[in-house]
């Protein structure tokens, strides 16, 4: 059993870091997540584990030191929030390209452009679809507490490696600042020089006498080389949707009629279940926890079982529900809800919203 | 005598690093790139640090770097090469990192990486190669393409601001020479700072000392960036044969870029 805390979402995932032996942290500071890096400077870490936190000049620097201790076979981690991943699409596709492992976390807040501090889920797309250039895909997580927050750390960089890519962690505003309680993990070792080298022979750690060098690239001129270098990438990403969907089901079992809701919104739609319940109305909710690989088949198991119909409930105007009629495909209606511009809907408005729009009068 | 009788290794009076690999360069005949890549690798294999040796190549045209030298290496982005730099040696403090970048990648667009990875003092080895224009895409104005000279970008010579009776009078247009070198020089972060040549033997070697004191200070943990430029030629984009190039070099890169040290262990250079 961990230790018990009072945190912030950006504090928790900080901790966690520290505490699953993360190598370095590069970041940038942004609001809402200038947290993390607040916190991991006044813990200084290389005094606990010697994990580097380095405070860089830009969110391009910091991705791209990212991408290259991670070449180097590193735990590293970077966050930001929304205008501040934009940059960060640059090294994001590099490091999909080179495949090298590494967390970041995605605090969102509202857009387009500078857009408002306040929460958001509008970065949707550019998380789950690719942001970057080229054919790509990071895993990622959306985490609904506190306590997925320092959770989703771990998981985090044991996938990374798993698969040498990219995970976000894709969370916003609320999560990122509100403050619940959460069990820490234990402290763990960082990795040896030897460790690194024994389990990752493909990372820089400077190649041995008579043995091929390294090169970390995501560059080769050779059309047919790259040809099957995309087609290698797309294997591993269908791997990954094969074995790594993961999401929670909430009053499910007997539901006519399901949201659909990740992070924050997740939070709110289960109290419009409860609510929805009260009146009479068999609601449940499927909260996806991996945003990529998305829970399709989850989606496709509740129409077989009788859902009539999905509310997709985002704050943004619209991106998830996307993936949502994708999985319907046509079999039964699937529309969206959700406030904008840093406004969080009330479970009410979202209960009302799946009466008006998918149960109907 | 037939070639078979003079190919032997009793005659053999120099060779190519080892740490050099047996890929033909993809660099045009006449090019600094070669010679320099070999100066690098000789002071690799005479320090014996190739087995925690790690490169960082640009984006330009020794983008392929990492073919060549047979030490471990990453691709960078366009101009975060020291950002590249930077991640690996805070990591891997005692492994020796260098960057190797052109004028555009160091200058232009990495330019905010440079400064910086100078003004934090990285303990790391950066190799600027200054041939004042962008090779790779095709000879464009580089930051520190001349002023009045021709450019696939400044068709007709490049003007630091717009030309007197044209009605803008002293209106900025391509902006004058960079000279980052002395500018990084000039931040306390940087510890060796040297601006060299490799136009002809006599600069070879005295490039080669450079780079070797550059990796030395690196190895002894002397903080502090160690920074080479090396004004060298691009003979294809500046439409000249190899040896015109070179001329051109001296006579006209050299007084906008005087060779020499320019910070030693941490002090300027007295002129």
């Amino acid at each position: 059993m961990g230790e018990l805390k009072l945190m912030k979402g950006n504090e928790a995932l900080a901790e966690s870091a520290i505490r699953y032996g993360c190598d370095a942290y590069f970041g940038y500071p942004i609001t809402p997540q200038s947290e993390v890096i607040e916190y991991l400077s006044e813990q200084n870490p290389y005094e606990r584990t010697g994990m580097v936190v380095l405070q860089a000049e830009s969110e391009l620097a910091a991705i791209n030191m990212v991408y290259a201790a991670g070449a180097a076979g590193k735990r590293v981690m970077t966050s930001s929030s929304s205008p501040g991943v934009c940059l960060k699409q640059e090294g994001i596709a590099y490091i999909a390209g080179a495949e090298v492992p590494c967390v970041y976390a995605d605090v969102v807040r509202g857009g387009p452009g500078l857009g408002t501090i306040q929460p958001s889920q509008a970065d949707y797309f550019q998380a789950v679809k690719g942001g970057g250039n080229g054919d790509y895909k990071n895993i990622v997580l959306a985490p609904a507490s506190v306590q997925e927050m320092a959770d989703f750390v771990a998981l985090g960089f044991d996938l990374a490696f798993k698969y040498r890519m990219a995970v976000c962690i894709l969370s916003d505003g609320a999560i990122g600042q509100m403050m619940e309680k959460v069990v820490l993990p234990e402290q763990k070792p960082r990795m040896t020089e030897e460790e690194i080298k024994a389990k990752y022979p493909w990372a820089l750690t400077g190649r041995k006498r008579g043995t091929q060098h390294r090169v970390i690239t995501s560059l080769d001129l050779d059309s047919n080389k790259m040809e099957e270098h995309n087609r290698h990438l797309q294997a591993k990403y269908k791997m990954v949707e094969e074995n790594e969907v993961r999401y929670e089901e909430i009053n499910c079992e007997d539901a006519d009629y399901v949201f659909v809701a990740y992070g924050s919104s997740a939070r709110i739609a289960q109290k419009s279940v409860q609510l929805g319940r009260e009146q009479g109305l068999k609601l449940g909710l499927l909260r996806p926890i991996t945003l990529f690989p998305y829970p399709t088949k989850a989606i496709e198991n509740l129409i077989n079982h009788g859902v009539k119909g999905f509310l997709s409930v985002e704050l943004s105007c619209g991106q998830m529900i996307e993936d949502v009629r994708l999985a319907c495909n046509g079999r039964v209606k699937a529309e969206h809800f959700g406030r904008v511009g840093g406004i969080i809907h009330t479970p009410e408005e979202v209960l009302e919203a799946m009466k008006k729009q998918i149960i109907g009068e | 005598m037939t070639v078979e009788d003079i190919i032997k290794p009793e005659n053999l009076v120099y060779e190519k690093s080892k740490l050099l690999t047996s890929k033909p360069f993809h660099y045009c005949p006449g090019c600094g790139h070669g010679t320099i890549h070999r100066i690098i690798a000789e002071v690799i294999e005479e320090l014996g640090i190739d087995e925690k040796t790690i490169g960082v190549s640009p984006v330009g045209c020794s983008v392929m770097a990492y073919d060549y030298f047979d030490v471990d290496f990453i691709e960078a982005a366009h101009g975060r090469a020291t950002a590249c730099a930077t991640g690996i040696k805070r990591v891997w403090p005692d492994k020796v990192v260098f960057s190797y970048q052109g004028d555009g990648d160091l200058a232009a667009i990495g330019t905010c990486e440079t400064i910086h990875t100078c003004n934090r003092g990285e303990n790391i080895t950066m190799i600027f190669v200054n041939n004042g224009i962008y090779g790779m895409t095709g000879g464009q104005m580089a930051p520190t393409t001349l002023e009045g000279m021709k450019t696939a970008t400044t068709p007709y010579g490049r003007k630091a601001t717009l030309p007197a009776g044209a009605g803008f009078d002293g209106i900025p247009n391509n902006g004058y020479p960079l000279h980052i070198t002395e500018l990084i020089a000039r931040l306390p972060g940087t510890k060796y700072v040297t601006r060299q040549a490799v136009y002809d033997p006599a600069h070879v070697r005295k490039a080669k000392a450079a780079i070797k004191k550059a990796f030395e200070n690196q190895i002894n943990g002397k903080s502090g960036v160690n920074f080479v430029e090396i004004v060298s030629n691009c003979n294809s984009n500046w439409k000249m044969d190899p040896v015109k190039a070179n001329q051109w070099l001296v006579e006209n890169m050299l007084p906008e870029y005087p060779l020499g040290d320019i910070k030693v262990d941490g002090k300027l250079v007295e002129k």
